[in-house]
């Protein structure tokens, strides 16, 4: 087991979000986390990367107790996250990007007196992450000026840069044409064996997606686990399917199932 | 492999001694140094005495947009660091009797330090217009303590700089405009040149590429490993040391100094040279500060209403020009090279 969420419970105000949500996350496994809109995927993820501190329970990562420490602080421990909607530093050049991720994982961050462009350590393991993602032919372009297919990646790739044990993925593919979802998914993949990721945990709408890649799938819905399963036991569970594709008179079903 | 190389190196300034000389900028910027050496022997002592000033803006702008251009915090009391420099100059001067000149600037840059991490401290938990304010607010704070603790202060009459040594040499039989103009002028271009090689460095380094991306996007930078918080503390620290050894070069120039020079018009004018000259520039602020300068001398000694050209001056930036000067020369020199390539 490499990250456990014990008894998640988050509210804004009077406004309760999370529930109590309890999952295990186990090495080599890649886990989707689905739910409609407003089932709290994106808390839980602000809380598993310790964003957030839950009004109750813990969350574990390694036997660390990592409830509340902080994205930076949690990225020296191995584990890394992208964004849903597209988070880039807009002035950056993609090798500028990447190079962040590298020198922030080794360490060099506060090296005020050093010229980073003569740095070997930090240029040749930010040149062999731009050809893991095939950003290589662009490493001089603003990350503002790139399409929308590889501003997504970008954003990935710095994360993957960090050489996390763990990665969340948040919609990896949101905002991207069809065509290229398939595409964005081989290279993160790859990606993620090339690089020794132990486990992905994504949250995806895209079912195709979510149904292709997963080992195992949380369902999420009002703030808590509606089924934790493979993919095939999760074709037969009618209700989480049914709170999932979000059809007429779900609802009720999902509500009693909660009681 | 061998076309990667050569690609890369077309692209990256590479750090080899004769990347260096077949560069053009190499060569400008040699060429605006030798003409900062030369100006006193051709130039006339009062343009020298106007650039001289410049050196000691010149170096606390650097500083100032170390925080705003490469940190994205705008401060507006700077001045305050500027001054806590200009005072240390004349408390070992003429309180303490320490008269080097090296003595004071290494004081100056350690007491602008332990004031900006304090005050640093607070402010950098925000940012944007409650930074700004938050900072004016310090300013002010100051001011009012310089006025009110005569004693301590002078109050609003000050307090004397006297000459200071230079190097362990004692020059006080020169008179006053052949030192400035002379010595005094070679010294603080020297500093000038080192701070804006060290900041050269700095932004340029890893360090300066973090600072970057907080300014761009402070949330993806934390997620990316970089504390946020604690970078724009070390910014925020580094950047009132140059505020402070610029005020430190300049207290000698003016001879006595008071507090209006923490008034929040004087943090103002830092942000003024600065967007004048064109904050997205290295060299930007600098360039900003010299023309800011010599118009100031130039529109004064015209106009009674300088004040009113410089505002107009100002709206015009911001609408028509954002880049500033800098950053209008760039496009210029872009349209230029373009029409040369086609």
């Amino acid at each position: 087991m490499i990250l456990s969420a014990n008894e998640i419970f988050k509210s804004y105000g009077d406004f309760g979000v999370l529930a109590g949500v309890s999952f295990q996350i186990h090495e080599g496994e890649f886990v989707s986390i689905i739910g409609p809109n407003g089932a709290g995927k994106t808390t839980l993820i602000n809380v598993l990367t310790g964003l957030l501190k839950p009004n109750n329970g813990k969350v574990f990562f390694k036997d660390h107790d990592i409830t509340g420490i902080g994205p930076a602080k949690l990225s020296r421990l191995g584990m890394a996250r992208s964004f849903q909607l597209v988070n880039i530093f807009p002035t950056f050049t993609v090798m500028e990007f990447i190079k962040l991720g590298v020198l922030s994982r080794q360490g060099k961050g506060a090296r005020f007196y050093a010229i980073l462009k003569r740095d070997r350590e930090v240029n040749e393991e930010a040149e062999e992450v731009a050809q893991i993602f095939h950003l290589e032919d662009k490493r001089d372009v603003q990350a503002k000026n790139l399409p929308q297919g590889d501003k997504k990646l970008l954003d990935v790739a710095s994360a993957f840069a960090l050489r996390p044990e763990v990665i969340l993925l948040d919609e990896p593919t949101s905002g991207v044409s069809t065509s290229e979802k398939n595409k964005i998914m081989e290279i993160l993949i790859d990606a993620s064996k090339k690089m020794g990721i132990k486990s992905i945990i994504q949250v995806e709408h895209d079912m195709d997606l979510v149904f292709g890649f997963s080992d195992r799938i949380i369902a999420l819905h009002s703030g808590k686990v509606l089924a934790d399963c493979t993919p095939a036991e999760m074709e037969k569970n009618e209700a989480a399917m049914c709170a999932v594709v979000g059809e007429k008179g779900c609802f009720k079903i999902c509500s009693s199932l909660l009681e | 492999m061998k076309t990667d190389k050569l690609s890369s190196m077309g692209s990256e300034p590479n750090g080899s001694f004769a990347a260096l000389i077949r560069k053009r900028q190499t060569w400008l910027l040699l060429a605006g140094i030798l003409c900062f050496v030369l100006l006193p022997r051709v130039g006339g002592q009062y343009t020298s005495y106007l650039v001289l000033t410049f050196f000691g803006y010149g170096v606390a702008l650097l500083g100032f947009n170390l925080l705003f251009g490469y940190t994205g915090l705008l401060s507006f009391g700077h001045a305050l660091f500027f001054t806590s420099g200009a005072y240390t100059v004349s408390y070992l001067t003429a309180k303490f009797a320490i008269p080097y000149m090296e003595v004071s600037i290494v004081v100056a840059v350690v007491v602008a330090v332990v004031i900006a991490a304090l005050i640093g401290a607070i402010c950098v938990r925000y940012i944007k217009i409650y930074f700004a304010l938050l900072m004016l607010a310090f300013g002010m704070l100051t001011y009012s303590f310089l006025i009110k603790f005569y004693y301590i202060t002078g109050g609003d009459e000050g307090m004397p700089v006297l000459r200071p040594h230079l190097l362990g040499f004692d020059l006080s039989s020169m008179a006053k405009m052949d030192f400035l103009t002379g010595w005094y002028y070679y010294y603080v271009l020297t500093v000038f040149i080192i701070a804006t090689w060290i900041m050269w460095r700095i932004v340029s380094s890893h360090f300066g590429l973090a600072l970057r991306a907080v300014r761009d996007n402070p949330e993806k930078a934390y997620y990316l490993g970089i504390d946020v918080r604690r970078y724009r503390w070390y910014a925020f620290i580094i950047s009132g040391a140059y505020a402070a050894v610029g005020g430190a070069l300049v207290a000698p120039v003016i001879g006595n100094v008071d507090p209006t020079l923490t008034y929040w018009t004087h943090s103002g004018t830092l942000v003024f040279m600065t967007l004048l000259g064109g904050f997205t520039n290295f060299l930007g602020p600098l360039l900003g500060g010299l023309v800011y300068i010599f118009l100031q001398d130039g529109v004064m000694s015209l106009l009674h209403y300088w004040r009113f050209v410089f505002g107009a001056m100002l709206a015009f930036i911001v609408i028509v020009a954002p880049g500033g000067l800098a950053g209008a020369i760039e496009l210029i020199a872009n349209k230029y090279c373009a029409k040369k390539g086609a």
